[in-house]
């Protein structure tokens, strides 16, 4: 997204504003994101609809919900693999499951899922530790295209190759073949890992805690959040997770300068993964 | 939107900036008072093993930039690999998993475009050797928002395209060799840091 339009500096105003109408017209809150990257891709909006300035665009979305179901794609970032940073994964394996084993029956929130992948994965990993038939996993984003995506698990094939060096990287006990068709371009995850996992609309800038959970997985979430939103939002899964439930964050993110940090132990710290007090 | 009085150098570079940095960094003083922070392309899957490099000669503190990471005076903060790095108005970073640019995560324009609006003139970018495109739109961001640009002299260059990209646009003040950087950051820190004045810039 090499965007020709760029969001000059002197459009402060006029960008918070910009916000400001989205989330009073559509209660998105983009108010408190980071805002660096949030330009970038505004920028690469104004592109893509053909605008110069950020009033023509805003007109546009605030009098078409269309149009801003498509900004929305530009607003969030959905990018993800199946298995990503491989050894988080095999680290929830080798020392969280064990704890999770302990629990007669599990619930696990997967926290901005954008497009399903890192829920599949949890759901891959569980089955093969004979966790999957006593948990329900919880997958939230705010994104409904993503969220929709997500629910199908059709992913193109040639994403495949990556996904299963992942795989065996975090400790697959398998093939990754053993849990997907291939459909022409595509690989069909299959449709019983599916059954343990509910995609809902979920915002961790807006909306509260729904369940009570043992593990909170929400990775590369935070980063585009500002201090305050990141705050927040660890509050948020603070507040879901049992005593003793398990927090795991992206591989760049951290609770360190979190208001929140006392309320949790580090219990893998190189692979960002808390332990709730 | 930051004081004109706090500054910041960018750097980038791919194949060959190595070597650049590799004579660039230990002619930093100690004592030297901008913030600066480098992407480099490297390999998603290494380890960053740049932090380690660049520590044994720098004799300025160099760490890896983390998300939310204020900018301090007198560190080189190095980009992680598979990640963005994008500096915010309030001085300080962010990281994107965003779409790689260049076929880079991190890319230099992320870096510098980003730079540029938080810093505007009060902001060097310098664009080292490297084998592809990257950088030279961020260098114009730099430069349309009144900061300083420093290209490396291609004829340096291992691999010239980069710096080459740059300079077919015209977007350079200052072509070095790499020898001559540092003491151009030298000084610029200084002329910024001296009340009163501004830098003069001639364009080339
Ligand atoms: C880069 S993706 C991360 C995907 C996955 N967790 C991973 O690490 O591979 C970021 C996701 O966060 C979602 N997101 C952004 N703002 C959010 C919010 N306020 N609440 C919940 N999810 C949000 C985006 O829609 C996007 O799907």
């Amino acid at each position: 997204m090499d965007a020709e339009v760029t969001l000059d500096r002197a459009e402060t105003g006029e960008f918070g504003d910009f916000l400001e109408a989205i989330f009073e017209r559509y209660h998105y809150d983009f108010r408190h994101y980071a805002e660096a990257s949030l330009r970038r891709r505004l920028a690469a909006a104004l592109a893509h609809f053909g605008y110069h300035e950020l009033s023509e665009l805003r007109a546009r979305v605030l009098g078409d919900r269309e149009v801003f179901t498509e900004l929305l794609r530009f607003l969030t970032v959905q990018v993800s693999d199946l298995f990503r940073d491989p050894s988080y994964y095999r680290a929830l394996r080798e020392h969280v499951v064990p704890v999770l084993k302990t629990y007669p029956s599990l619930k696990i929130w997967v926290a901005g899922c954008a497009t399903g992948e890192e829920a599949y994965s949890l759901a891959i990993l569980l089955r093969e530790e004979g966790l999957l038939e006593r948990t329900q996993i919880y997958a939230t984003d705010i994104h409904p295209e993503s969220l929709r995506v997500a629910e199908e698990g059709v992913y193109a094939l040639d994403r495949l190759a990556r996904f299963s060096e992942n795989y065996l990287l975090a400790g697959g006990r398998a093939s990754l073949a053993d849990y997907y068709v291939a459909r022409y371009a595509s690989a069909v995850l299959d449709r019983s890992l599916k059954r343990s996992i509910l995609f809902a609309d979920h915002s961790l800038a807006t909306d509260s805690v729904f369940a009570e959970t043992q593990l909170v997985s929400c990775r590369n979430v935070l980063i585009y959040f500002e201090r305050a939103l990141q705050d927040r939002a660890i509050g948020v899964l603070h507040d879901s997770l049992c005593r003793r439930g398990f927090l795991g964050l992206g591989s760049k993110e951290s609770l360190r300068f979190s208001t929140h940090a006392v309320s949790f132990a580090e219990f893998l710290p190189d692979v960002r993964i808390y332990q709730r007090r | 939107m930051l004081e004109t009085q706090a500054k910041a150098i960018v750097i980038g570079g791919s194949s060959g900036a190595l070597d650049a940095l590799g004579v660039i960094l230990p002619a930093l003083p100690r004592g030297f008072l901008v913030p600066l922070a480098i992407v480099l392309h490297v390999p998603p899957s290494k380890p960053n093993g740049l932090v380690d490099l660049f520590r044994a000669t720098a004799s300025l503190a160099v760490k890896e930039a983390e998300d939310k990471e204020p900018l301090a005076p007198g560190t080189v903060y190095v980009a992680c690999p598979s990640y963005h790095l994008l500096v915010e108005r309030g001085g300080y970073f962010s990281l994107s998993v965003d779409e790689p640019v260049h076929f880079s995560r991190p890319a230099i324009d992320v870096l510098f475009e980003s730079a540029a609006d938080a810093y505007g003139r009060s902001l060097a970018g310098v664009l080292l050797s490297g084998a592809n495109e990257d950088g030279a739109l961020g260098l114009s961001r730099i430069l349309a928002a009144g900061g300083s640009t420093v290209v490396q002299d291609p004829n340096t260059a291992s691999a010239r395209q980069m710096p080459e990209a740059a300079l077919r646009d015209g977007l350079a003040h200052r072509v070095l060799p790499p020898r001559d950087i540092a003491p151009y950051l030298v000084h610029f820190a200084a002329e910024h840091f001296a009340p009163g004045k501004s830098p003069v810039k001639e364009h080339g």
